[in-house]
This record gives structure tokens, C-alpha cells and sequence, in this order.
């Protein structure tokens, strides 16, 4: 088995899954309900990739917690996205270290 | 007035900064499978994916099949399929074939969340920038992870693997206390994703995404079909 051809494999299907619908949706689509399903597409793809995967991003799921509900309360603040995640990273790490005192 | 290749490089920084911390990670567990560090950068800037680089090099350290790498990435990757139907909405006039062709190898999840976020429809030079400052980003944590993970501590490391979920959290909240529609699909994909993580096991986490985002995004149309107003102040003003 040949490295180069693995990586070739796994860098070719990638690009083709990304690049086929791109190329080939070219009008505006007409379908009420189509146009609905896509509006809503990136809502339903972010928090199905993000629950309940958080709880299990951080080696330990009372400081994930921690970081998720920081998380939550800073973006219903409207606040800017790299304050939200760097809050949340610096809130699972706080957590982490109190644990750790105990 | 900034250029879009200036704002799509500055949206680009938090996710970026997020991808310094997973590609880390990534490149720590190349490293451990047996591959170089240039090796790694190389799959790393050739795939620009998480899952589908962690399950490929799983795959070349148990000597599997190239149709098995072939299907594991395509199951995997196949909610890109998902977004780039969804982002072929938003393109401006401008964007030709050699423009989507270019830009369609930068389609992640953060990217996609970042430009499906934006107000209006998007150009290309914003896209270049966005993806360009990202890939930069995920290649360097790979390069560095590879070369040096074993340096920081693991609390630090711990502690960054949630940068990019709550990255999610802050793009999806705000539209969340707007519309019903948007809270309603967002609590269906959360369950949705809840039962095949704990009770349809036998599902893949890639495939348990696609089925959770096309049946919460399928019952938002249902139910709260988008206004075209609602719509075109998101997709096309």
C-alpha cells in the first residue's frame, strides 16, 4: 500500500463531495420548500456536529460543561465569535485547573 | 472601506486560531501513527478536514484498503456536499467555474459557518481570504503538533479542544432568539444527534450528522416555511 496513493484518495473524494454540488447548482432555486431546507441547513449541520460533541471535547465533561455554558451566555450577549471561543477554551482550562486543586 | 480579501482574511483569524488548536492535536496523533511531520502537513493541506483526516490516518496505520479509505472519507465528508449546495445560493454573479472549482477545496464546516453567517451574497476574494488565512492556520497546528506536541501540557491541550464547538455555539444562538423556525430546527437536530449518539449506536458519526441535519432542516420547511422577506434580508441582499 503506497502512501502517495492514500493521500490521493483521501484529499480526491474530499474535493469531489465539496466541489460536484458547487459547480453544478448555478440558478437560484424556485422551490419554496428547498429554499426553506437551506435556509435552515446550517443551523441543523452546526448543532448536530456540536451536541453532544462538546461535552466530549475537553477530556472531561464537567469542564466541557463549564465551557459550553460559558459559551452560551456570551453568544446570547451577541458576542463576537473568537470572544465566545476563546472564553469558553479559557473557561474549560480554569475549570480544569480547580478540579485539579482538589 | 476594507477590500473583501481583507475582511474574509480577518473573519478568517478565530477560525484559524480554532484550527491551531485542533490540527494540533491532528498532528500529534499523525506523528504517532507513524508519519513525518511533512507528511502531515501535506495531508493536512490537501484535505482540510478534521474527521476525515483522523479516520485516513487510522486507516494508512492499519494498512486498510483504498476503498475502504474511499468510502470512510466520503461518509465522513459528505455534509461538505450538504454546504456546498447550500453556499452555491449565496455566490455572486461573478463566481465562474474556475472561481468555484478554486474555492470549493476550502469548504469546512467553520468556513461554511462563517460565510453562511455573512449578510449578503459572497464574492470571491472574499472567499480567498477566508480560506486562505484558515488553511494557513490549519497547517501550521499540524506542522507544530507534529513537531512539538509533546511539549505543552495536557490541561492546555484539553482545554482547547472545545475553541471550535463554541465557535458553532456563537453562530447559532443569536439567530436562535430571532426565529422560531431556526430555535425549532436547532432543537430537533440537538435531539436528533442525542438519539444516534446514545441510543442508534450502529449509525457513524458522519452519517448521524446528515441524518440529523436533513430531518431537523426538512421539518423547519415543513413547519415554519421561510418567508421570502426573511430569507433575502439572509441569502441575497
Amino acid at each position: 500500500m503506497s502512501l502517495v496513493i492514500y493521500i490521493a484518495v483521501m484529499a480526491g473524494v474530499t474535493y469531489f463531495i465539496r466541489m460536484i454540488p458547487f459547480a453544478a447548482f448555478r440558478r437560484q432555486i424556485k422551490s419554496r420548500f428547498f429554499r426553506s431546507f437551506l435556509y435552515y441547513v446550517p443551523y441543523a449541520v452546526l448543532t448536530a456536529m456540536t451536541i453532544p460533541a462538546i461535552f466530549y471535547s475537553t477530556g472531561s465533561m464537567a469542564t466541557a460543561a463549564f465551557g459550553t455554558a460559558v459559551a452560551v451566555v456570551l453568544a446570547y450577549f451577541d458576542m463576537p465569535l473568537i470572544v465566545v471561543a476563546l472564553a469558553a477554551s479559557a473557561a474549560a482550562f480554569s475549570a480544569g485547573y480547580f478540579y485539579s486543586l482538589f | 472601506m476594507k477590500s473583501p480579501f481583507v475582511k474574509g482574511v480577518l473573519d478568517g483569524v478565530p477560525i484559524a486560531l480554532g484550527y491551531l488548536s485542533v490540527s494540533f492535536g491532528f498532528g500529534i496523533l499523525a506523528v504517532r501513527s507513524g508519519l513525518t511531520s511533512l507528511v502531515s502537513v501535506i495531508i493536512s493541506a490537501s484535505n482540510l478536514t478534521s474527521a476525515g483526516q483522523a479516520a485516513g490516518i487510522a486507516i494508512i496505520a492499519a494498512g486498510g484498503s483504498y476503498l475502504e479509505m474511499a468510502l470512510t472519507q466520503l461518509i465522513i465528508n459528505l455534509r461538505y456536499g450538504l454546504m456546498s449546495i447550500s453556499l452555491s445560493q449565496k455566490l455572486d454573479s461573478t463566481f465562474n467555474s474556475p472561481r468555484r472549482l478554486l474555492v470549493a477545496y476550502g469548504i469546512t464546516d467553520e468556513i461554511f459557518a462563517v460565510a453562511s453567517a455573512q449578510k449578503g451574497l459572497l464574492t470571491a476574494r472574499y472567499m480567498y481570504g477566508l480560506i486562505s488565512v484558515s488553511t494557513l492556520g490549519w497547517c501550521t497546528g499540524t506542522f507544530l503538533g507534529a513537531s512539538a506536541g509533546q511539549l505543552l501540557p495536557t490541561s492546555l491541550t484539553n482545554a482547547m479542544g472545545i475553541v471550535l464547538y463554541a465557535m458553532f455555539i456563537a453562530i447559532v444562538i443569536p439567530p436562535v432568539k430571532k426565529s422560531r423556525g431556526v430555535l425549532a430546527v436547532t432543537a430537533t437536530a440537538a435531539i436528533c444527534s442525542m438519539i444516534f449518539k446514545y441510543l442508534l449506536t450502529q449509525v457513524s458519526g458522519g452519517f448521524a450528522i446528515i441524518f440529523s441535519a436533513i430531518i431537523a432542516a426538512v421539518i423547519g420547511a415543513l413547519v415554519f416555511p421561510v418567508a421570502d422577506e426573511e430569507e433575502t434580508e439572509v441569502t441575497e441582499q
